[in-house]
């Protein structure tokens, strides 16, 4: 939209645009930020000092001595639980990607019955919990219970709802013209996904991918019943491990809690930047 | 003939890979404890007893404030959220300087588990020693007990929710508003439209499968989440402040495995009662697109 | 141009997808070749075994750390811990593991009513054969027995539920320990009217606000021994029981006079222990596991810290209602029920006992016989002691009944904060507890 602000009123407009900023930056660090201030106010704080639970800053600053005995708690647990964790968010959102995004295409195109059923079907995926006994059993039976891959599929299965809720939204707002052209082309289905619509689709995939990782990464009641075992810990468990310590340790509960918070951060900050404005279409049209 | 093509292009082998994982380890389980809603079930073993789980449900002492909160909830959540989702999608769309910063501002929150959430607004929200009583005593305001205020302690829980998950509902807008062919934008500028038309004539109703994607999605997570309530009230003072879904979850936590099935049957009609129309009714809108 | 890129982005999701299946594979004979190597260099030394054991992650269990570094080292036995949630998360996910016969090989639990929703025959080992079960106290194994057969072991020591007091400022008002409820409204008003708290009430965590019910338990056996099976066979109910209700109307009483300081529902069990060790408030309404936690805070005013139990009608009869330790347990789908019962009894035996107590201070006297409260004990548990020692004491309700309602803590709070009178919560409860019994399908109900 900036394209308006071509012409004379640059400079005026660049001013506005100034005072426009300001306004939001100072809006959004009293509502967003300050609570973050708190988390990391805390974590660099003693033992003593964090029980207060002021956001007062701290008299002595101890923050290294945290992360160190953090990282060290119960023989470097949190380092075990950022493999799995990252490798479970990983895969689980590969695949997520790539299913959902196919499935998404084919009931968002197909105007039949059939197709509305199944939506529906995806759709009630929203609205009840995972039943965590009877899914064991059926892991159990697949053999995948405890391990690696099971867990992926699991995390896989209970957010396929929403992934593909998201992909549908953005395939309707794709002309179907686009896929006439192209099967006059010649394409086939799956080439007609994969080598046109799924590029498109780029301003969504990063959003699914930071939604997602985000979620599984953070996600600890399903690794915790899904996926047991002292070497199978997650990072959202590891901040149970600082709760033993509970009534004095909040300070150690701060900087665990900031340095899980890591790595979902970078993955923001990387597909945040790929959500690019108003080009897609115009592109594939030039 | 034309309806053939579509269906040998749109094939359901692209659809295969996804409804195979959904079905084995979504579905069926969900079905098979929809079947245990009808027996008193320790895990291991069951008994069939009919209805009597419904019937115990609806007796539950605290069920219709626990219909009336999530009702609230899932209104004032998802409401908000689309409207402040959009509010910042639009602002943030803009080519500002700090855009990415901003955003990501926005986002931080949903980053961070819900129990460092509930832990660090459970201290700002102190009646006394919060941050929030604090700064509003500056301008003159007693700020009341935001949790321990049984008329309170659902709307204060309800802001927090959206806090955390505006920045979510903004990602998904941005990616819809993204989708919007410039092209429309500069046909608007010829015509001379301004901003605020530029906005309602062509933003709006052409980011609407986002935003559709956003009332549902925050609509039927607010009728069923419970995650930020368990961690700042526990559904208390009391039961004041319970959810269906709270309540749910405490019988299951109890043990009261039949039981808390029977709730979640319930709890997916009551639901399904709300989506299934509302998903339909945004389909043919969009299909008019 | 373009198409290439598009090409890569689907070359590399599809290489993606293969190497998801590899490592998915490789990870499974990954564990498997862990648990094969256990068993390789068996040479000369003792075969090497490795225990898992699930423990709850919130509590301190330095003394069980200490103690399975110790069994390493003498039996080259070696412990693998694996930490869950506390409370009602916790139970559920044990439940869900025993259930998909997938615990650990030992398991730390409540003892009591908790341990016996858990249908212990079906899931544990019987310990009643073992000798080193004959070192344990007998009043702890009811908690943890069904029948003739013994399930576990005491993980920790005892703890007493009373009221936890601030003795300099008792001193400062010239206050006595109260020998009945009544004496013991007036020492609040005398608190009250000097200004200071005369009861901590820590709401926000909820657990706290059912103390001064459960607490009141010896009031009730003394008064009336048979209410534990009465009540479990559906014969005696908390709303037609006077003594019984007394438990509710007290917490009533409490609120209805003022005692309890503001903000309850933002103030946290943390809150209460420094309010207590900072002389801002003299009562605390609290088991004797908050001393610890007080000692690790300001462990400089531990000698003004006292306990008295929570006192009934007759001054002559002032007891102490005491709470089982949590135990450790052995799972009958353990492939290693032998190393797992020489744990034990390493655990119990005077060694073990003594690494332990190196490690942790006791909250209570040990269910272990032979061992002694040690000298620096904190002066609340030599108090309690003295109750003991008077046989002045009753095991809490959840130790002789294997109900407890799951909405108790919900419904104390409602009482506390006066939502609700004494005798509709009693009732409630009632409701809370006839669920859990039909879940249980207890008998009579």
């Amino acid at each position: 939209m900036s394209k308006m602000s071509v012409g004379n009123t640059k400079r005026k407009k660049t001013l506005l645009q100034f005072l426009f900023e300001t306004i939001a930056i100072v809006f959004f660090g009293i509502i967003f930020i300050v609570p973050f201030y708190f988390i990391i106010v805390n974590s660099l704080k003693t033992r003593t000092e964090a029980a207060k639970m002021s956001i007062a800053w701290p008299e002595t600053i101890q923050f290294w001595s945290n992360v160190i005995e953090v990282l060290n708690a119960r023989d470097g647990m949190l380092f075990r639980a950022f493999i799995n964790s990252t490798v479970i968010t990983t895969f689980s959102v590969i695949i997520l990607v790539i299913i959902c995004s196919m499935a998404a295409f084919v009931l968002q195109r197909r105007k039949e019955k059939s197709s509305k059923y199944l939506s529906l079907l995806f759709l009630s995926g929203l609205m009840v919990p995972p039943a965590i006994v009877p899914t064991i059993w059926v892991m159990e039976l697949l053999g995948i219970f405890k391990t690696m891959h099971g867990i992926i599929l699991i995390m896989v299965a209970i957010t396929i709802s929403v992934t593909i809720i998201l992909y549908s939204g953005f395939i309707a707002s794709i002309p179907q013209q686009i896929d006439d052209a192209a099967i006059i082309d010649g394409c086939s289905g799956w080439r007609l996904f994969f080598q046109i619509i799924f590029p498109l689709l780029k301003p969504i995939h990063s959003t699914v991918i930071i939604l997602q990782s985000v979620s599984i990464f953070n996600d600890f009641v399903h690794p915790l019943y899904f996926f047991p075992g002292a070497k199978n810990a997650t990072v959202q468990l590891t901040l149970y491990n600082f709760m033993s310590m509970f009534n004095t340790s909040w300070n150690l509960l701060f900087t665990n809690v900031l340095l899980i918070t890591i790595p979902p951060f970078i993955v923001f900050l990387i597909f945040n930047k790929r959500i690019v404005s108003g080009m897609t279409l115009g592109a594939v049209k030039a | 003939m034309l309806a053939k093509i579509y269906r040998r292009i749109y094939s359901y082998s692209l659809l295969l890979p996804a409804l195979v994982i959904y079905a084995v380890l979504f579905i069926v389980p969900t079905i098979v404890s929809f079947f245990f809603s009808f027996t008193r079930w320790t895990l291991k073993d069951w008994e069939f007893i009919g209805l009597d789980n419904f019937i115990m449900f609806f007796q539950e002492s605290s069920l219709s404030i626990g219909i009336k909160n999530t009702i609230i909830y899932a209104v004032l959540t998802s409401g908000l959220k689309v409207i402040f989702g959009m509010i910042f999608a639009v602002l943030l769309s803009y080519q500002l300087k700090t855009k990415n910063f901003l955003r990501s501002v926005i986002f931080f929150p949903a980053l961070v588990s819900t129990v460092a959430v509930g832990i660090t607004f459970s201290v700002l929200m102190h009646p006394s020693k919060g941050l929030i009583n604090k700064a509003l005593a500056l301008i003159g305001i007693s700020g009341p007990d935001w949790l321990g205020n049984p008329n309170l302690a659902l709307i204060s829980v309800a802001l927090v929710d959206v806090w955390k998950g505006v920045g979510i509902a903004t990602v998904i807008l941005i990616a819809g508003i993204a989708s919007i062919s410039s092209d429309y934008y500069e046909a608007a500028q010829i015509d001379g439209a301004n901003k605020f038309q530029a906005f309602w004539n062509i933003t709006l109703p052409l980011s609407r499968p986002a935003i559709n994607a956003v009332i549902i999605l925050s609509l039927t997570g607010g009728l069923r989440t419970f995650d930020l309530i368990w961690t700042m009230t526990k559904g208390g003072p009391g039961f004041r402040s319970d959810l269906l879904a709270s309540i749910i979850y405490k019988q299951y936590q109890g043990g009261f495995y039949g039981l808390s099935t029977a709730g979640n049957v319930i709890l997916f009609l009551f639901i399904a009662l709300i989506a299934f129309p509302l998903k339909m009714y945004f389909d043919r809108k969009e299909e008019q697109l | 141009m373009k198409l290439l890129k598009n090409k890569f982005v689907f070359v590399v999701s599809v290489f993606m997808l293969i190497l998801l299946t590899a490592a998915a594979c490789a990870s499974d004979s990954g564990s498997e070749t862990s648990s094969g190597s256990s068993e390789e260099d068996t040479s000369n030394e003792p075969e090497e075994v490795t225990l898992t054991f699930l423990i709850d992650g919130t509590k301190k269990m330095d003394g069980v750390y200490a103690v399975a570094e110790e069994i390493e080292k003498r039996f080259n036995i070696k412990t693998e811990f694996e930490v869950r949630p506390s409370g009602t998360e916790g139970d559920n996910l044990v439940k869900t593991r025993l259930a998909t016969r997938e615990m650990t090989d030992l398991m730390w639990y409540n003892s009591g009513s908790l341990f016996k929703a858990l249908n212990p025959e079906e899931y544990f080992v019987d310990l009643s054969n073992e000798d080193f079960i004959n070192r344990i106290e007998e009043s702890f194994l009811d908690a943890v027995s069904v029948g003739d057969k013994v399930f576990g072991v005491p993980g920790q020591s005892s703890m007493g539920g009373g009221w936890l007091y601030n003795k300099k400022i008792y001193e400062e008002l010239g206050l006595s320990i109260p020998k009945t409820w009544e004496e013991l409204m007036e020492n609040n008003r005398i608190i009250k009217e000097a200004g200071i708290i005369p009861v901590i009430a820590t709401f926000k965590d909820t657990w706290t606000a059912q103390i001064v019910l459960l607490a009141d338990y010896y009031n009730v056996h003394s008064e009336l021994p048979s209410f534990a099976e009465d009540y479990t066979n559906n014969k005696a109910k908390f709303a037609d029981t006077p003594i019984a209700r007394r438990g509710f109307e007290k917490l009533q009483e409490l609120y209805e006079n003022d005692f309890m300081n503001d903000e309850v529902n933002a103030t946290s069990y943390d809150d209460g222990l420094r309010m207590l060790a900072e002389g801002q408030a003299v009562h605390y309404p609290m088991l004797t596991q908050a001393l610890s936690a007080i000692n690790e805070m300001y462990p400089e005013v531990m000698d003004d810290i006292g306990i008295f139990g929570q006192p009934g009608d007759n001054p002559e009869n002032h007891g102490i209602t005491l709470w089982m330790p949590s135990a450790i347990y052995i799972s009958k789908d353990s492939e290693n029920i032998e190393a797992a019962k020489k744990w034990l009894e390493f655990f119990v035996s005077e060694d073990g006992m003594q690494i332990y107590m190196e490690n942790m201070v006791a909250e209570g006297p040990y269910m272990i016989k032979g061992i002694e409260l040690p000298e620096d004990s904190f002066v609340a548990v030599k108090e309690m002691q003295q109750y003991l020692d008077e046989g002045k004491v009753a095991p809490a309700l959840e130790f002789l009944s294997p109900l407890k309602g799951p909405s108790l803590e919900q419904i104390m709070v409602e009482v506390g904060l006066g939502f609700i009178s004494a005798a509709e919560g009693a009732e409630k409860y009632d409701k809370d507890v006839e669920k859990q019994a039909q879940q249980l399908g207890l008998e009579g109900w």
